[in-house]
């Protein structure tokens, strides 16, 4: 068998030693199998496996360690100022961000391209006003940090939160299992967020997650983050969960990775991450690249991303090409395996526009042969938001 | 009687006379983890040691497993195509991805025994 499928587990010769959640030592003794990634050395998967662990998600409670991912404030003199000097840098409106709401945005560069994804917090207490939450992806954190802190004005200052650790509570049980130890989760609506104790520790959390399912994000001191885990690791619907199933679970609920189904190279518009952008922000620009994405969300764009199901039980994964049924490449996939929900393969992926609409037949070309695959409308699975 | 030999990239065969079970050994489906979906060669077709036989895919990663040794595939598993996970099931036994007539039966000699295999397996 090709060897780099059973070399998960071996690290790169040379490169650094990976660093550690506060929660490595759980996972080693849950018996996770663990990998490099970004950086950090994470659990891909625990003893039960993947499609095990991706359907205890979708039916009951899923506990994921995402501690890696950067966690800042950004804290200026009132809301108003924090909220201007972040507008600079993402397309989102957060002047109008209300106290405990949390919005998705993108860090864009000066041609509207994406250099990272984040969540953005304004927080529900009055004496944190002029405070912003945000987490951005693990892989990106050490570009964004300096990129948000060139751009800043000198009276909002970046603060890194490296001494707090991050979990997702997510899927159905999700609500039961937090509420039990914190009653107001169940009160919170999705994309909120507050503070609350649970089992006896401070913790920020937010309504949202990766999962297309319901649930939690968890913040709380490094220190302390692990006796949240460990008491929600007490409820019989709670299972952990590793990155192997985050995958396939965002995958299916069509959320865009990273590195992967943007970057760089892709705006938010040729992404279809158009509901990010409030019309206040459309209108008035005032961001990185708003000049090219107003004339997008004017024009449209040459290409989209589109999420496509093929017809057989082969997954098409990351790389491979689109192409008409006359055999002209018109795209590329940018995510795509085995949706265990589903049940069978789906993907996502660039096209050009002409063959963006839902039902148009393309193949995909895995191994050489062309693959018969159906543009399809995302989420492959519905999300389950508390709306 | 009946003799299992492996290759250093996990696949086992099986010989019986001038026929071989070829699949992957217990170590390889637990570190593919679930295996979704098999892709097998068309009877008939020749096969070459150490060229590409057919693909296993996890859910998250595709591998292809290699001919052990050179001969025609003479018959597959089709039952895999409904039913991947019995890969990682019974391996050995229903979880076998094709039969190939032995080309060359000096070229087993270069594959382990059982016992080599496991003392391979513990060095990874």
């Amino acid at each position: 068998m090709a060897a780099e499928a059973l070399e998960a587990t071996t690290d790169t010769a040379g490169a650094p030693a990976p660093l550690k959640t506060p929660l490595h030592a759980r996972h080693v003794a849950l018996g996770a199998r663990m990998v490099p990634f970004a950086g950090y050395d994470m659990p891909v998967q625990y003893p039960s496996g993947i499609l095990t662990e991706h359907n205890w998600t979708r039916e009951k409670a899923g506990l994921f360690d995402v501690s890696h991912m950067g966690q800042a404030f950004l804290v200026g003199p009132d809301h108003e100022t924090t909220a201007k000097a972040l507008e600079a840098l993402i397309p989102a409106d957060i002047v109008n961000l209300a106290p405990g709401k949390q919005r998705y945005s993108q860090l864009l560069n000066d041609e509207g391209g994406i250099l990272d994804d984040l969540m953005v917090t304004r927080s529900a207490d009055s004496d944190e006003d002029g405070a912003l939450y945000l987490v951005v992806n693990a892989a990106c954190k050490d570009a964004d940090y300096p990129h948000i802190e060139a751009r800043l004005p000198s009276n909002v200052k970046l603060i890194r939160a490296e001494h707090r650790g991050l979990i997702a509570l997510q899927g159905p049980g999700a609500e039961a299992a937090l509420a039990a130890l914190a009653p107001e989760a169940a009160e919170m609506g999705f994309m909120t967020s507050r503070t609350m104790k649970i089992a006896g520790i401070k913790a920020n959390v937010s309504r949202s997650g990766y999962t297309g399912e319901d649930g939690y994000e968890i913040s709380a001191a490094a220190t302390k983050i692990g006796e949240i885990w460990d008491t929600l690791l007490l409820d019989g619907n709670v299972k952990p969960i590793g990155l192997g199933a985050r995958d396939s679970l965002r995958l299916e609920a069509g959320l865009c990775l990273y590195g992967h189904d943007i970057d760089t190279t892709t705006s938010p518009i040729e992404a279809g991450l158009n509901w990010s952008l409030q019309k206040r922000r459309r209108e008035e620009g005032g961001f990185p690249g708003a000049a090219r994405i107003q004339r997008e969300l004017a024009e449209g764009t040459s290409r989209v991303r589109v999420g496509l199901l093929p017809e057989g039980r082969a997954p098409a994964r990351e790389g491979t090409e689109i192409a008409t049924p006359e055999g002209e490449v018109i795209g590329t996939v940018t995510s795509g395996g085995f949706g265990p929900t589903l049940n069978g393969p789906c993907a996502m992926g660039y096209v050009a526009k002409a063959h963006s609409a839902p039902g148009t037949k393309l193949n995909l070309i895995v191994r050489g042969k062309p693959l018969p695959a159906v543009v399809a409308p995302m989420p492959f699975v519905p999300h389950h938001y508390k709306r | 009687m009946a003799e299992t030999r492996y290759s250093k990239d996990h696949e086992y065969i099986r010989v019986e006379g001038d026929v071989g079970t070829v699949g992957i050994s217990d170590y390889a489906q637990s570190q593919l983890g679930d295996v979704v979906f098999v892709e097998l060669p068309a009877v008939g077709k020749a096969l070459s040691k150490g060229g590409e036989a057919a693909v296993v895919e996890s859910v998250k990663a595709a591998s292809e497993v290699y001919a052990p040794v050179s001969g025609e595939v003479v018959e597959v598993n089709a039952e895999l195509e409904g039913a991947p996970g019995t890969v990682n099931e019974d391996p050995a036994g229903k979880g076998w991805f094709l039969k190939i007539k032995i080309k060359d039966a000096a070229e087993l000699d270069a594959l382990m025994n059982e016992a080599e295999y496991q003392n391979y397996v513990k060095t990874l």
